[in-house]
This record gives structure tokens, sequence and C-alpha cells, in this order.
């Protein structure tokens, strides 16, 4: 009996006009072996009115028929302009028989030619399927095929969530059928007590479809009843005040992961160039490094890429800190006390290190997967969606910058480096190897600008040019946190990056980095040595 | 010993003949060849997408070679690697033009770096094929432009979100340089001009390489969620592309939400992405690898035999680098010379076929005739064709929805003026700047 009640409502919402009575599932609708035979030939007009008619009738087959037509996984074979459902195959594809639903074959990309959709087609199936879907046995389908229909409530779609809530036990999903039960309440035909009531349960909705209808109706030039105007112009108006406070966070968050970017690059940094004195031009091409480790251990581990970038960071640490000791050792060593030959030294080592890249690999980007537990978005509510990857990069600075203070201050090398950094001659005069701390810092600082090319990899292309386009940034995050100073680092990096998302929907992307940057310019005309400045006698030299 | 001339010249005389026919030789050989410059980046951000047209050159080389070249002689290519440099285009093209020789060069990308290098072709007197779609408000002598005029690409773009889509609200979201920033400007007026307002449109512009595109893909989300069907048309250029369609993707806006319709991402930009979460996002271009014509099929074959990869993908600016070739062969054999000069005057008037079934005329203004295809993203990163011209578009330099283009036209055969106030009576020759 639903089942006829489903089809005549479905036609109903695709416009069709309804069947005459029938007997059950012998609507105006189609059979499927009809619609096969009808496909191949239809143009994009002529496959919406047999999607509609399929749906209307839903014989056995079709919702998997329809849900693999918007996966773009249905083919004709050329031979005999049949109808087959797709799965990948490494001979090409793995036919299934939507008659039956069973194997039947296989053949190559050639002999078949795909059943082509349009974004129109997209959005006919998606409201189709969330209809077959109220049903489900899965509530998680439930939830989404409600949120689809939530898209275009009307009396029909209303009528078919009123049934579907008096037999619903998932309390999410019966949420949100209530608020799209209030949303339909909304309309102009309902009495002006029930729509104040449902204007009442909406007013905390932070969905945007609420938010619109509400708006719509609390509009002064529309023709509604004056007190309905006044309730949903009041709702509207809460919710601003939540959108404006939501916006506010999420504009904190996007400042917070841009800073976090900022300090992963910028914390080597202030290692090499705090503690040892050493301006690291090559900095930018040690986290490249870093980017093209995760790459490589992406080709080594082909289909992992969680483990990859798990298994890149060790990896990543190790040749790009290698790299830094290879560099103190064989170059900086020799400029000790000499910042000017050092920065050139150092600025030809990154050309040669940029131009082996485009040697070992080619000048092109290469392409680093995200793994799944870094993409898509955690909706945490209407007006709010944080991206997972930024979330995790923000959690994995944090981490390095704990890692990095627990080294500084609870290991023998980490008291070693702030002895040498404080005072050397009178650290080695106490029998502390200064050459062999040296070279190990500047190992450190470059093995941590490596772990910030694995997080680069993640959010940016992985190419030769990597390290040119934050190699400016770094420098500008250590001077003005403080030369030597980790907090420094973290503080100024989170605050530049946060004033820089502010800036940027007024003053665009371009000028509010120019802005940021003539701000860091007046601030350290005030304060020289940045936010938190070394202090001490030895500071002084 | 005593110094005797018939053992002076006995030794002088094989060493001379033997210079003087090397020289020969070499001056033999260099009438035997024309040298044809490529000036692509095949490095820096612009390399996603340069680097293949490089390679689409040399095959036209080779397959012309095999067929003879060139009115007897054989063709050499020159590559330089200007490197997403634009200074350094123009130092390139110097060098091509003045140290090389070159006949012919194909080159640029960007139109900042084809207004680097206007001036070089313009000094030296060469000839420039430029092969992308690109704003408009110009016409050089020196230039053909095979590339879309933004009424062959951007127009019938916003027309189709338009009149088919049913868009109400536009986001212009461009890279901060010439071709975004005056698309931008035609199509505001454009947009204005059919009735739409400034509260609906929103314009954005970001550098070269930008990728935290978080805050500016969630004002796009924002901006869409009012209850009117929003669209982005999008004139990024570059790798920005990569993390951008990333954050598309992440921020699950998908193409029935908000459809972005890209006029620089071809099938080349896309095949170093997974195309899935882009499925149904939108480009408009005058060709697609997809499209189904035995010409289009048989080219691809052979491209992917003389690449020696299968899944090498070609495009529209690949497209319009053979018909600028095609016509430049047609041209010299024409007119009996490869000198640049006569060529350009040879070449207005001239038609070779297209790969998609029709043909591609040179006009006056130096542009060509080109039909107009918009397809949606498939899950393997090529395009399916979702509506198109019936017949070729041909290309106009000025646009006719700029005030300050009133009355302006390019007519290189007629008038030998890019640009022609026909109001004034005023030729104003190149406004490059």
């Amino acid at each position: 009996m639903r089942i006829l009640l489903l089809a005549f409502l479905a036609m109903w919402v695709l416009g069709l006009s309804p069947p005459p009575a029938r007997a059950a599932g012998q609507a105006a609708g189609i059979d499927l072996p009809a619609a096969l035979a009808q496909l191949p030939g239809a143009d994009f007009d002529q496959k919406a009115d047999l999607i509609g008619r399929l749906a209307a009738a839903h014989p056995p087959g079709s919702r998997a028929l329809l849900a693999a037509l918007l996966d773009e996984r249905v083919v004709v074979r050329d031979s005999d302009k049949k109808v087959f459902i797709v799965n990948e195959d490494p001979a090409g594809y793995a036919l299934i028989d939507p008659l039956t639903g069973r194997p039947a074959g296989t053949a190559s990309t050639d002999d078949v030619d795909q059943v082509t959709i349009n974004n129109h087609l997209r959005t006919v199936l998606r409201t189709v399927l969330a209809q077959l879907d109220l049903d489900s046995g899965d509530p998680a389908a439930r939830l989404a095929a409600v949120q689809q229909l939530l898209h275009s409530i009307d009396e029909q779609t209303a009528r078919l969530l009123r049934q579907r809530l008096a037999v619903e036990h998932d309390a999410a999903v019966k949420r949100l059928i209530r608020e799209g039960l209030a949303m339909a309440d909304l309309d102009d035909s309902v009495p002006a007590a029930r729509r104040l009531a449902a204007i009442r349960e909406l007013s905390g909705s932070l969905n945007p479809d609420v938010y619109n209808r509400l708006a719509a109706l609390a509009d002064p030039t529309a023709d509604t009843d004056a007190g309905v105007r006044r309730a949903a112009a009041a709702a509207v108006r809460r919710i601003d005040s939540w959108k404006r406070f939501y916006g506010g966070v999420e504009t904190l968050f996007f400042g917070l992961s841009l800073g976090s970017v900022l300090v992963l690059c910028a914390i080597g940094l202030a290692i090499t160039f705090g503690v040892m004195g050493v301006i690291n031009m090559a900095h930018g091409e040690l986290m490249m490094l870093g980017a093209y480790t995760a790459y490589v251990m992406q080709q080594l581990l082909p289909g992992r890429p969680g483990l990859s970038i798990v298994l890149a960071l060790p990896a990543a640490f190790l040749v790009a800190g290698g790299a830094g000791i290879l560099i103190e050792r064989g170059i900086v060593r020799f400029l000790y006390g000499r910042p000017l030959e050092t920065l050139l030294a150092t600025f030809g080592v990154s050309l040669i290190l940029q131009q082996a890249a485009r040697d070992v690999f080619t000048a092109n980007n290469v392409p680093v997967d995200s793994p799944t537990w870094m993409s898509g978005l955690w909706q945490i509510n209407g007006a709010l969606a944080i991206t997972w990857n930024r979330v995790v990069i923000v959690i994995f600075t944090l981490a390095v910058f704990l890692a990095l203070q627990l080294v500084l201050k609870r290991t023998r090398l980490g008291l070693e480096v702030r002895a040498v950094a404080q005072n050397r001659a009178m650290a080695r005069a106490l029998g502390v190897r200064g050459e062999w701390v040296d070279a190990l810092t500047f190992g450190l600082g470059s093995g941590i600008a490596g772990l910030a090319g694995v997080a680069l990899s993640q959010l940016t292309n992985v190419g030769p040019n990597l390290g040119q386009s934050y190699i400016v940034d770094s420098f500008m995050v250590v001077v003005f946190g403080g030369v030597g100073n980790l907090w420094g680092t973290l503080i100024g990096g989170m605050t530049l990056g946060i004033l820089n998302k502010i800036l940027e929907p007024y003053a665009g992307a371009v000028l509010g980095k120019i802005l940021v940057l003539v701000a860091v310019i007046l601030f350290i005309q005030r304060r020289p040595r940045g936010l938190f400045p070394q202090k001490g006698r030895a500071a002084e030299a | 010993m005593k110094f005797d001339i018939r053992i002076a010249l006995g030794r002088a005389l094989p060493a001379a003949a033997t210079l003087v026919l090397a020289v020969a030789a070499t001056a033999a050989s260099a009438a035997d060849t024309i040298k044809i410059g490529v000036l692509h980046s095949l490095s820096g951000t612009m390399a996603i997408s340069e680097s293949t047209l490089k390679d689409t050159v040399l095959m036209l080389i080779d397959q012309q070679n095999r067929k003879g070249g060139v009115l007897g002689k054989k063709l050499v290519p020159v590559v330089v690697d200007p490197a997403s440099n634009w200074p350094l285009f123009a130092e390139k093209a110097a060098e091509l033009l003045e140290k090389d020789k070159v006949s012919v060069v194909f080159g640029c990308w960007t139109s900042v770096s084809r207004k680097s290098v206007l001036p070089v072709f313009e000094k030296d007197k060469g000839l420039l094929f430029y092969p992308v779609q690109y704003e408009g408000e110009e016409s050089s002598r020196d230039v053909i432009y095979t590339g879309a005029a933004p009424n062959q690409q951007a127009i019938p773009a916003v027309d189709y979100l338009m009149n088919e889509v049913g868009v109400k609200r536009w986001v212009l979201e461009g890279t901060d340089y010439v071709y975004p920033r005056t698309t931008n400007k035609i199509l505001e007026a454009y947009l204005k001009l059919k009735g739409v307002a400034p509260a609906d449109i929103i314009v954005n512009y970001t550098p070269f390489g930008f990728s935290d595109w978080a805050s500016e893909v969630s004002r796009i989300k924002a901006f869409g969620s009012a209850g009117k069907k929003t669209a982005v048309v999008s004139t990024i250029n570059g790798d920005a592309n990569v993390p951008f369609y990333k954050e598309l993707g992440n921020q699950k806006i998908s193409a029935e939400d908000i459809p972005v319709v890209a006029f620089s991402v071809g099938e080349q930009e896309l095949s170093g992405l997974d195309a899935r979460p882009l499925v149904g996002h939108l480009a408009a271009w005058n060709y697609f690898e997809s499209i189904d014509t035995p010409a289009n099929k048989a080219w691809i074959r052979r491209w992917h035999a003389y690449i020696k990869d299968p899944k090498r993908t070609f495009n529209d600016p690949m497209e319009a680098t053979v018909i600028g070739f095609s016509l430049w062969v047609k041209a010299v054999e024409k007119a009996g010379t490869a000198d640049p000069q006569t060529v350009i005057d040879t070449l207005p008037g001239l038609s070779v076929p297209n790969l998609t079934g029709g043909t591609a005329t040179v006009l006056p203004n130096h542009h060509i005739t080109k039909p107009v295809y918009i397809g949606e993203v498939r899950a393997d990163g090529q395009f399916d064709v979702v509506w198109h011209t019936k017949s070729e578009v041909p290309g106009e330099a000025w646009s006719r929805y700029l005030p300050s283009d009133k009355g302006v036209v390019a007519d290189w055969v007629k008038l030998k003026c890019g640009n022609y106030n026909t109001i004034t009576k005023v030729c104003s020759g190149q406004n490059y700047k």
C-alpha cells in the first residue's frame, strides 16, 4: 500500500500527471526492460522522463540502476545496444545485468559507450533516490535522504515525511524531519497560529534553507500576515547574530590554521637563525625536500595514502635533517660570524637544490594524495564547518612545538644547544663539543623544516618552487616573534595568520598580505627585537 | 729552409678549400632549414599548462618533416624555457628572433607573457601564433590569435549559465593579472546589461600559485546559500587551480549546488587531480578531447603514438596550436617564402580544417573562427559536451560590451590598423599597457 502511495506522490513531485486508478505497481510508470530499451537513444530530457517513470513504478532493480546512473557507471554495449551496470576491472569493465543483478562478463572500454548525465539529471536522480531511501534500513542513509529532501520542501514531500516520522525511531532523523515539517508549515496556505509555532521552533536553526525561507517571510514587500512577518524578522535577526558569532569563530579557525602553517615553516628557522645566528636561505628548499619525501613515500606505498603520510614524517625528518647537517658541515661551518657570506652561500645551495628537484623529478608539480581521515568536512552546525586537513595540521603543529620544547628543555642535546647559544666559549670550557652541537642543531632545525614540508604537501602544490613561496613568510615570523625564542615564533605566527585572515575578506588576498607586511615593519620600528626578545648579556653578541 | 711558394701553396690550398667547403656547407644547410621557435614555460607555476604545448609543436614539426618539410626545407625547432617569468619571456623572444633568427614562434599562455613579448615582436618584425583563450582588447599585426576571444568563450559560457541553468548570482573568481581583470570587466558590463543587480555579483582576485583557499571558498559557499542559484566564473590560472578544486571538494560544494565554469582548466590541468569530487563542474572551450569526430579520433591516435603514452591528454590550446601550425604551413606554401611579414600578409582569408569537423578561417583582425563547446567534468578527467554552437563564431578583438570600445575595429587587410575608431576615424596603433 505504501509503495503505491510513494509512487503516486513521487510522480506528483516530479510534475507528471497522476495515473488513473489502477492495480498496485502498474502506474503509468515503466518496467525495467522497457526503460533499458529506450535508454541508449534518449537525450537529456527523455532521460529525465525515463527516470521519473522508473521511480514511479519502482520495479525491482530500478534503485540499483538509478544509483549507478548517478555514479556514471551505466554503459551501452556497442554491438547489441544492451545496457549494463559496470564496475572497474583489470580488463576494462566488469558488466552486471541490471535485470538480474548478476555478472554478465567483461568488456573493454572501447566496446562500450557511457550513458551521460548532466547537472539537472543529477539533481533529479538525487531527489528520486532520497525518496526511495526514506525507507532504508540504515539510519545514516535515511538522514542523508531527509537532508536532500529538505532542499525543496513542498506539500507532497511533507506528507512523505509525516508518514516517516510516525515510524521513525532514530533521534537525529526525527529531529531533522521535524525541522523539515516546520519548514513546510511556513507556507502561505497554513493558518497563522501554526506558522507562528513553526517560526518559534525554527528560530534556533542554523540551516541555510530555513534561513532563506524565514528571510523571504520577513520581506516587507511580501504579502503575509503582519504578526507572522514580525515573528519571522525577529527570528532572522536572532539567527543573524548567531551566524556572525560563528563567522567569527570560522575566521579565527582559518587564521589559526594559516598561522600553524607559518609556525611550522618558521620554527626550524627560529632554531638555526635564533640559536646559531645563521641566515639559512635554503630553509624553503629543506621544506621542499620534506614534501618530495612524502611524494616518494606515496609512490613506494601505492593505495595507502594514510600510512605513507605517517611514515613520511620520520623519513622527511631524517632526509631534511641529513641535508641540513651536510650543509652545516660543508659550508656554514666555515662562515660563522659572517652573516652576509652565509646568506649568499645558502642562497646558492637553495638554487642547487631547486635544480636538483627539477632534474630528479620533473619540473612540473607532483601529485600528493590526502588520506581519507584528512579529507572532507566536519559540519559542526549549519553555520560552522571546518575541513579536517586543517584541524590535523593545527594539532600537528602544536605537537611538533611541544616535542621541540621537550627536546630543548629535557634532553642533554637541548641543554648543550642552549649553553652554546648563550655563551659558546664558556660552554666549550665546560666540555661541550661545540662543533658537534652546531651540526646537530642545524640538523634539528632542518629536520623540522622537513616535517613542515610533509604538512605543506597536503595543503599546496608540491613542486621545485615550493620553498620560494614560504621562505619570506618564515623569516617574517621569526623576526616578528623574536629571534631565538620558540614561544615568540608560536605566538607571532598565529597572530600574523589571524591578522591575515581578518583582513582578507575586506582587502582581498593580495592587499591583505601587503598590509600584514606593513604592520610587521611598523612593529619592528618600535620593538626591533620582536615580540619576545632574548634577554641577558649573551644575547647582545 | 727557404720559403718556397709552391710548398706553401701546396699546404695552404687544401686547408683553404676545406674551409671554403665547410662555410658553403653550413650556409647551404642553413638555407635548407626553416627554424621554428617554441616559447612556452617548461618550469614554474604555468608549467602545468604550457609544457604540453611544446610537445605538440615538436610533434607537428616531426610530422611535417616526414612529409618533406615546407618548400622542400626541413623544419628545425628551437625550444627555450621562459620559466613562468614574464620579463624572461621578452628576453627569450628577443633571443629567438635576433640570435636564432626563427621564421615563426609558437608561444605564450598568460596574457602578461604575451604583453611582455609584444614590443619585441613588433620591433623585430617577427610572427607569433598565440594559441590560448584571452581577454581581447588587442590586435597586433605580428600576432595571429588562434585562441578564443571573450565572445568565443566567456560570453557564451555566461549565456549558458543564465539561460540553461538559471543562474542569478555570480562569483567572478580570478588570478590577479590582466586577463582575469579585463575579462571580468567585460563580464560585469555584460551581466549588468542583462539586468543582474550589483549586489548579486562579487569579484575576487588571488595571486599566482595561491593555495590558502579555505576562507574564500567558505565565502563563496555563504554567498551561494541565499536561495538564488549561484555560479562561479573562474579565470584562475596555473597550479592555483589544484588546491582550489581540492578545497571545493573538501567543503563538499558539488556542481549541482554551485557550479564552477572555468576558462583556463582543461584536460591537462585535470590530469593531475582526482576528478571525482569535481564531476559536473564546467569548462568552456572550443575543443574537447572527448568530441567524437573521425578527424579528432585519428589525431588522438597519432598523438598517443608519438608521445608513447596512451594516457596523455589533448586539449583546446593544443588544438589551437595544430590549427596555427597548419595555417602557417599553408601560408608559407602559398607565399613561397617563410619571411614573417610576407606570411602575415598571406594569412587572412586562409582556411584549414579543425579537429571537430569544421573549419578555422583567419579573419582580417588576425583572429580565427571557432565553435564554442560547454562541457561538464567526468570522473575520469574528460569532459561531456552539454551545449555547443551549431557553427563557428568569428573572433572579435574589441568587446561590444565595453563603452571604451564603441566603434573600434581591427582590420589588417583594408585598414592596416589594429585599433581603428570608426567614429573618430583615427588609428590608435597598438595599446599594449
